[in-house]
């Protein structure tokens, strides 16, 4: 250590610079303050619910738990279907655009993907409650008449259609954007020389994308899945609409009896609830919030690791 | 030379043992004639009423692909038998995702226009309305002034911070706000409409609080994260040469940043705003939570309940009065404009994305 080294020539400290610099860091620092700021008010204010009296609670539950217990089975059910039938779609649309369309259509197909991103969540109520339900009765009551010895397509059917297999279709359309888009990008990171070395050897064009996309997607489908399980998790105005409920675990996918999620419960009854009864909702809320932090945490930590290793970005 | 090749096509190992050029196309349009003599049948003998053209369709591609992976199997061989199969699925992927936007949108038009077309149904509100009539100038109003004010909060807060992220941030608090910013935007729209009632619930002690700021306060915890990021991705594309030259010149960071960076990428700043209005302006749940509803025009954000178009698509569907119809056309209407604002304010932004972004390479 020399002393020339030891005297770097500092930059002089501006007022403006001071007062921009500090601008900045608090504006960042407010977006932690917020998410804390979410945390504690809904904390605060659902801490009643966690001691209310059994009688608060609507029907024959005694305690949140147990009111809260069938909601959070809605929830994860509901979003589970949804995840069930919108990653397969997602995965071969991902791969349409990224190694099937003529590279010229590519991004226009991308751009009518992303517009389904673009409907208001309350319109695919009006189209799921408006078009799909009535569209899908008949099904049901073919798949209850043939398959009604399996458990899950019990039934007496649902009249109307608004089932919580309608609500999975539903959900499932409103995630596609989200996990395709991630899927996509991971897709077109896939280094060219794998994919030119497995099209040299001879393979098939499917043999390639088994062997060098899908391999080195896998950590990106499984966080794109994740966020889409979050979105899914929290969407509340379709649930809302299309559902008819009951506050019940039911396994059963075609009745007229279906376990509602927490957020479709909440937009039902927060508007006509007083007292004691909104901090039981706001506590519902508190619990679909840690739930979806975990699982987007969880997902985001998984992009991220993906982002050291990959060496692709 | 080709034409002695296209003479003798068959002896050419090249294109021996392969399906001819077009097969896919013939093999999929010979399908779905088969499938739609099938449907025909069934409908001439009386077994269903009316031809079934979505049955038709979804058979014909079923067949197809059995026939194609048969026919390609027995010429081709088992791996490219495969790879057809594969195609064909993927491409049918694609199609079965656009069934919905398609249909999603015909249906609000179609269902959507008649209310959408009267002549009140801009200029006027609900107020007094019973049955048809009225308008949707209320929820027209209170979603310019809620979502007006959630960006006058969100673009500053989101800028200053991706400003952060870019040009200041190191270390702990830079990675944390990153992470942060990507969780946030997957928070479920209700709790942010649940986390602004608890706010203002406790601040003004009034367990019944709705009003319109509040509903600007839960779109922008949604709408930042969402500023943040598209933000950070625009400033992150500014060529380092710029901020070195301006430092070269004496130019202060701050100055560098307001009067280099800032104004290289604020095409692509404008196009994620308006981006992100987009999102937003199409949330119903946490409007319905802190914003509530109401026939009548508010032009108070800080007093009473005020309606939004998201809202009132969903109110005027659930709760139909007499003569349910004219409610139920109102729904769809509002769901046509509401769907109208977003494409216009999605296909503006692509189209300043597309006239102001610098041109590189000049």
């Amino acid at each position: 250590m020399t002393t020339a080294a030891a005297t770097t020539i500092k930059a002089r400290q501006r007022p403006g610079d001071r007062i921009f610099s500090s601008a900045t860091v608090i504006a960042g620092s407010l977006i932690l303050a917020v998410l804390a700021a979410v945390a504690i008010f809904l904390l605060v204010e659902s801490l009643p619910a966690f001691v209310a009296a059994p009688d608060e609670f609507s029907g024959d539950v005694t305690n949140f738990w147990s009111y809260v217990g069938p909601l959070v089975f809605g929830t994860i059910y509901s979003a589970i279907l949804a995840l069930l039938m919108a990653v397969p779609v997602a995965i071969g649309i991902a791969l349409f655009i990224s190694h099937f369309a003529p590279r010229r259509l590519a991004q226009g197909l991308g751009y009518l993907v992303d517009l389904l991103a673009a409907v208001p969540s309350v319109v695919f109520g009006l189209w799921g409650i408006g078009v799909l339900a009535p569209m899908v009765q008949p099904f049901y009551t073919t798949l209850v008449d043939w398959f009604g010895w399996f458990t899950l397509f019990e039934g007496p059917v649902s009249g109307t259609g608004r089932t919580i297999f309608t609500v999975s279709i539903v959900l499932a359309v409103m995630i596609l954007p989200i996990i395709t888009a991630i899927c996509r990008e991971i897709f077109l990171q896939t280094p060219l020389l794998h994919e030119e070395a497995a099209l040299a050897l001879g393979a098939t064009r499917w043999e390639m994308i088994r062997m060098a996309v899908l391999p080195f997607g896998l950590p990106g489908i499984i966080s794109a899945s994740m966020l889409g399980l979050g979105r899914a998790l929290g969407e509340t105005m379709a649930v809302a609409m299309v559902l008819s409920p009951s506050p019940q675990v039911i396994f059963q996918l075609l009745t007229s009896q279906n376990s509602t999620t927490i957020a479709a419960n909440i937009a039902l009854n927060f508007p006509e609830s007083h007292g004691v009864g909104v901090n039981i909702l706001l506590a519902t809320g508190l619990v679909l919030f840690v739930v979806t932090l975990l699982v987007n945490m969880l997902a985001r930590v998984i992009i991220n690791s993906r982002k050291a290793f990959s060496g692709a970005n | 030379m080709t034409s002695v090749m296209q003479a003798t096509p068959l002896t050419n190992s090249l294109t021996a043992g392969k399906l001819p050029r077009r097969s896919p196309l013939w093999v999929l349009l010979a399908s779905w004639a088969v499938s739609a003599a099938f449907f025909t049948m069934l409908f001439l003998s009386g077994a269903v009423d009316g031809f079934n053209i979505v049955g038709t369709v979804v058979f014909g591609t079923a067949l197809y692909c059995v026939a194609i992976y048969v026919l390609s199997r027995l010429v081709e061989g088992s791996r490219k038998a495969l790879d057809r199969l594969m195609t064909a699925l993927v491409t049918a992927a694609f199609v079965i995702a656009m069934l919905p936007l398609v249909s999603i949108v015909y249906t609000t038009v179609v269902n959507g226009l008649p209310a959408f077309l009267t002549p009140t149904f801009f200029t006027e509100s609900q107020r007094n309305v019973v049955g048809a009539g009225g308008g949707v100038l209320h929820a027209v109003m209170g979603t310019l002034m809620v979502t007006g004010v959630a960006t006058l909060i969100s673009v500053p807060i989101g800028l200053l911070a991706s400003i952060y992220l870019v040009e200041y941030g190191r270390g702990k608090l830079a990675r944390a706000i990153t992470f942060f910013v990507d969780v946030m935007t997957g928070i479920p729209s209700i709790v942010a409409g649940l986390f602004a009632f608890a706010l203002f619930a406790l601040l003004f002690d009034d367990p019944g609080v709705r009003f319109g700021f509040g509903g600007s306060i839960a779109l922008s915890v949604l709408m930042i994260p969402v500023v943040v990021r598209s933000s950070e991705e625009m400033l992150k594309l500014v060529p380092n040469e710029l901020r070195e030259a301006a430092f070269a010149l004496g130019v202060p960071k701050w100055l560098t940043i307001l009067k280099v960076v800032l104004p290289t990428s604020i095409a692509g700043i404008v196009t994620g705003v308006m981006l992100s209005i987009a999102r937003v302006i199409g949330e119903t749940a946490p409007l319905l939570i802190i914003a509530g509803f109401t026939s009548s025009m508010n032009y108070d954000l800080f007093s009473e309940r005020m309606m939004t178009l998201p809202v009132f698509v969903y109110t005027q569907y659930a709760n139909q009065g007499a003569d349910a119809q004219a409610y139920v056309d109102r729904a769809w209407a509002g769901a046509l404009t509401l769907i109208l604002i977003v494409m216009l304010l999605n296909g503006l932004a692509r189209l300043i994305a597309h006239w102001f972004s610098p041109k590189l390479g000049r």
